[in-house]
């Protein structure tokens, strides 16, 4: 299953590979990681999609995360409110004929033509997983040349509904 | 501060804040040290740490200096663990701090506080291959609790502090602090602050109410009940607290490898180690138990056998500090996340309820008297199960024993009888061969008036062996005991059993003269070759105030028994012999 984890971390040098590490040597999988600055200055905050195959997985993952003395909080908001976000870059072939088709496939994804090239365009979207996905699927047929996707990173909606909480069972004090 | 530190009070933020004089960052070093009362530490010089060995020489903190690093920070793992004091440990930059990666690793499995000091090539010429050079931040992230690289003279006082209250506070391990030789030349002032700022660090040390309670209602509920107790009774000083809750609660108790001590070996309540090499009454009980209370232990595979098969019909309550080991191999029903004494004292103020397990005690009494330890009478050679005892006879069962991995190792854990904590010194998650004697230095350097026994394997000694000349240096009184199979013997017994007896490079049949050798630094030797000899000579060397080499030569196809083969569950041991 895929679970959506977030840390907010100190800004030391090598927290990045020190996290990156912990991923590698327990064998968890990881999908995505984005890191970047938060509201509170030398805090930044990571995002990571992981593929487990059980609860008990997850829950180690959460736990060696918040063992690092770097790291301030971790959570598994997979079950929260959350928005999640990711950027693509999608380069795709074209020819005088399809150019008009592929903009009106990517207009109901509000997505944007960068940039313009001779027999090529490239187009960013905006979205979470499936969203950009689904794009992608449709724009195969025309021919992919290039597709670069940042990783997608969450925040919790501003308003939990009650049921996420319930998750949250705490053995700590 | 230290009483000598070349301080001023300055009461800036508030008292707790001491600026120095102008110093250079390596003078700074030792008042750091100074600051977090290290009375010893264990070392090698070399390049890049020449500035701290001049700051060393004029303002002396005392230095151990082993023949290898690899043995200076088992000595300081030693010391750590019988003193309940952080190993500190200073080598050079690239070899120096590389040799030390075994001890490292070998600190972080088995949870020793320990506090490494790597010297770093200059700032400047970091990540260019310069002469030394190693990335030991990057080599040894995986293998520390947590490590610094020192990129400001002014942070050192900080990182020194932070350094030592990791290492030693929630679960122990080791945190190394790299120093580039350009910043142990910088002058400057630095200050002092007592106060930490760890906000990602905040090891809970009280026990949770509500899960304290569900344990207290899963006792009450107990037919079958059983502890298996950890080094964490140990690291935690909770031995006292947990004899308490056993004479009260009658319940029998399991030790793990390495917290033997913990519970003493002569409590009828006992029933010995568990696991791969666990009695028969251990294991018996770890597999059939209804509730079991895990103290401190974190349920290794060697503890453990196939998971698939442990105690299969049990409740399980874990007590440790470190929250990521409970549920890690073992679904958990009761997970209280607290230092072990916290989570006694807490138990024993509540008065639970004692369990109704009188048939319990009864079986696995039995299980206890009708399945013993044994060994076989004949063959030729010392039976190294009886050397052990005669040892511990020897000893009064009250030296701090130290020991190598392989069977002399399991042969000590199932035989000494460790009735006291901090008695035992052994590796025992990373399992690294040549441990044993240099830990016994470290120990006895802890520990100046107390017999200290390394058993160590003949093999297994020969990785460290060079260390005889610091014994020699210091008249240290280790008593070495060889247990000579001429082999591997380890290694031999899984041969014999799992592949039809190919020894396949165990078999080490020219050995050194071990008692010229010992000759060679000037230490006494002996070679004993019947349990008679051995006891006599025993009596003579291992209780006196000088070092000795005992070359015990035992039987060399003994085998450790009982014994779960891989993939095995606790119910499966081949080698129990009912009386
Ligand atoms: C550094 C290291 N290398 C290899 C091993 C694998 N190993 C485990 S026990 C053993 C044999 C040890 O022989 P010896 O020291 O003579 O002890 P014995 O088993 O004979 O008592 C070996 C090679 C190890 N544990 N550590
Ligand atoms: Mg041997």
């Amino acid at each position: 299953m895929r679970r959506i984890v977030t840390a907010t971390v100190l800004n030391q040098s090598g927290v990045l590979n020190r996290i990156a590490g912990l991923f590698t040597r327990r064998q968890f999988n990881i999908e995505s990681i984005t890191v970047g600055a938060t509201e509170t200055e030398g805090v930044s905050k990571m995002t990571f999609v992981v593929q487990v195959e059980d609860d008990r997985t997850v829950e180690q993952v959460v736990k060696q995360l918040h063992k690092q003395i770097d790291v301030l909080k971790v959570s598994d908001i997979t079950e929260q409110a959350i928005v999640t976000r990711e950027l693509a870059l999608i380069k795709v072939m074209t020819t005088p004929q399809t150019r008009a088709e592929i903009n009106v496939i990517i207009e109901p994804f509000r997505a944007t033509i960068i940039d313009v090239a001779r027999d090529s365009v490239t187009i960013q979207v905006v979205g979470n997983f499936e969203k950009i996905e689904a794009m992608i699927e449709l724009l195969r047929p025309y021919g992919i040349k290039e597709v670069a996707r940042t990783g997608q990173t969450a925040i919790k909606r501003g308003s939990q509904r009650f049921v996420s909480e319930s998750k949250q069972v705490s053995i700590l004090n | 501060m230290s009483q000598n530190a070349k301080t001023t009070e300055l009461k800036v933020k508030n008292e707790a804040v001491t600026r120095t004089e102008p110093m250079n960052g390596a003078d700074l070093f030792i008042e750091t040290l100074k600051n977090e009362n290290v009375e010893v530490m264990f070392g090698y010089p070399g390049g890049a740490v020449l500035p701290l060995y001049d700051a060393l020489y004029k303002n002396p903190i005392r230095h151990i200096l082993a023949r290898h690093e690899q043995a200076a920070i088992h000595a300081a793992e030693g010391y750590a663990r019988v003193s309940g004091k952080p190993g500190v440990v200073l080598a050079t930059s690239g070899p120096g701090a590389t040799n030390l990666v075994t001890g490292i690793a070998d600190a972080m499995m088995d949870s020793l506080p320990l506090v490494i000091f790597t010297g770093q090539v200059a700032t400047g010429v970091i990540g260019s291959d310069a002469f030394q050079e190693a990335d030991v931040i990057g080599i040894t992230m995986p293998i520390t609790k947590h490590n610094y690289q020192v990129r400001s003279m002014e942070d050192l006082p900080r990182i020194v502090h932070e350094a030592f209250h990791i290492a030693t506070t929630g679960r122990p391990g080791p945190v190394l602090i790299d120093i580039p030789k350009d910043i142990a030349t910088t002058m400057g002032n630095a200050e002092f602050v007592d106060e930490l700022n760890l906000p990602g660090y905040q090891p809970n040390f009280k026990p949770n109410s509500l899960q304290v309670k569900k344990l207290r209602g899963a006792l009450a509920k107990a037919k079958k009940p059983v502890i298996l107790a950890g080094a964490g009774v140990l690291f935690a000083k909770a031995s006292e607290e947990l004899l308490e809750f056993v004479g009260k609660m009658q319940i029998p108790v399991v030790n793990t490898l390495l917290g033997l001590g913990g519970f003493p070996a002569d409590h009828p309540l006992f029933l010995g180690m568990g696991g791969m090499h666990g009695t028969y009454a251990a294991n018996t009980a770890l597999y059939e138990a209804d509730l079991l209370i895990n103290i401190g232990a974190r349920f290794d595979d060697r503890l453990t056998g196939n998971l698939a098969h442990f105690a299969p019909n049990a409740t399980v309550a874990h007590i440790d500090i470190d929250p990521a080991e409970i549920g890690k191999n073992v679904p958990t029903h009761i997970p209280i996340v607290a230092d072990a004494r916290e989570a006694l004292k807490k138990i024993l103020s509540l008065d639970f309820e004692a369990p109704q397990a009188d048939e319990w005690r009864q079986k696995v009494q039995k299980d206890k008297e009708e399945n013993p330890l044994w060994n076989t009478e004949d063959g030729e050679g010392i039976s190294p199960q009886s050397l052990m005892r005669i040892i511990h006879n020897v000893t009064n069962g009250d030296a701090v024993v130290t020991t190598d991995v392989g069977q002399h190792q399991m042969w000590t854990a199932q035989y000494y009888g460790f009735n006291k904590p901090d008695q035992w010194v052994t590796s025992g998650g990373l399992g690294t061969m040549g441990f044993g004697f240099p830990s016994a230095i470290g120990a006895q350097i802890a520990k100046p008036d107390k017999t200290v026994v390394a058993v160590a394997g003949d093999a297994g000694f020969q990785m460290t062996l060079q260390e005889l000349g610091l014994v020699a240096e210091l008249k240290l009184p280790v008593k070495i005991v060889i247990y000579n199979n001429q082999a591997l013997g380890m290694v031999r017994q899984w041969q014999e059993t799992f592949y039809e007896e190919r020894y396949s490079q165990s078999l080490i049949p020219v050995q050194p003269d071990f008692v010229k050798l010992a000759d060679a630094y000037g230490i006494r030797g002996y070679v004993v070759t019947t349990e008679e000899e051995a006891e006599k000579v025993m009596r003579e060397t291992l209780t006196d105030n000088e070092p000795v080499l005992i070359d015990c030569r035992i039987k060399s196809k003994e085998m450790v028994y009982p014994m779960i083969a891989p993939g095995k569950g606790l119910h499966e041991m081949i080698g129990v012999k009912p009386q």
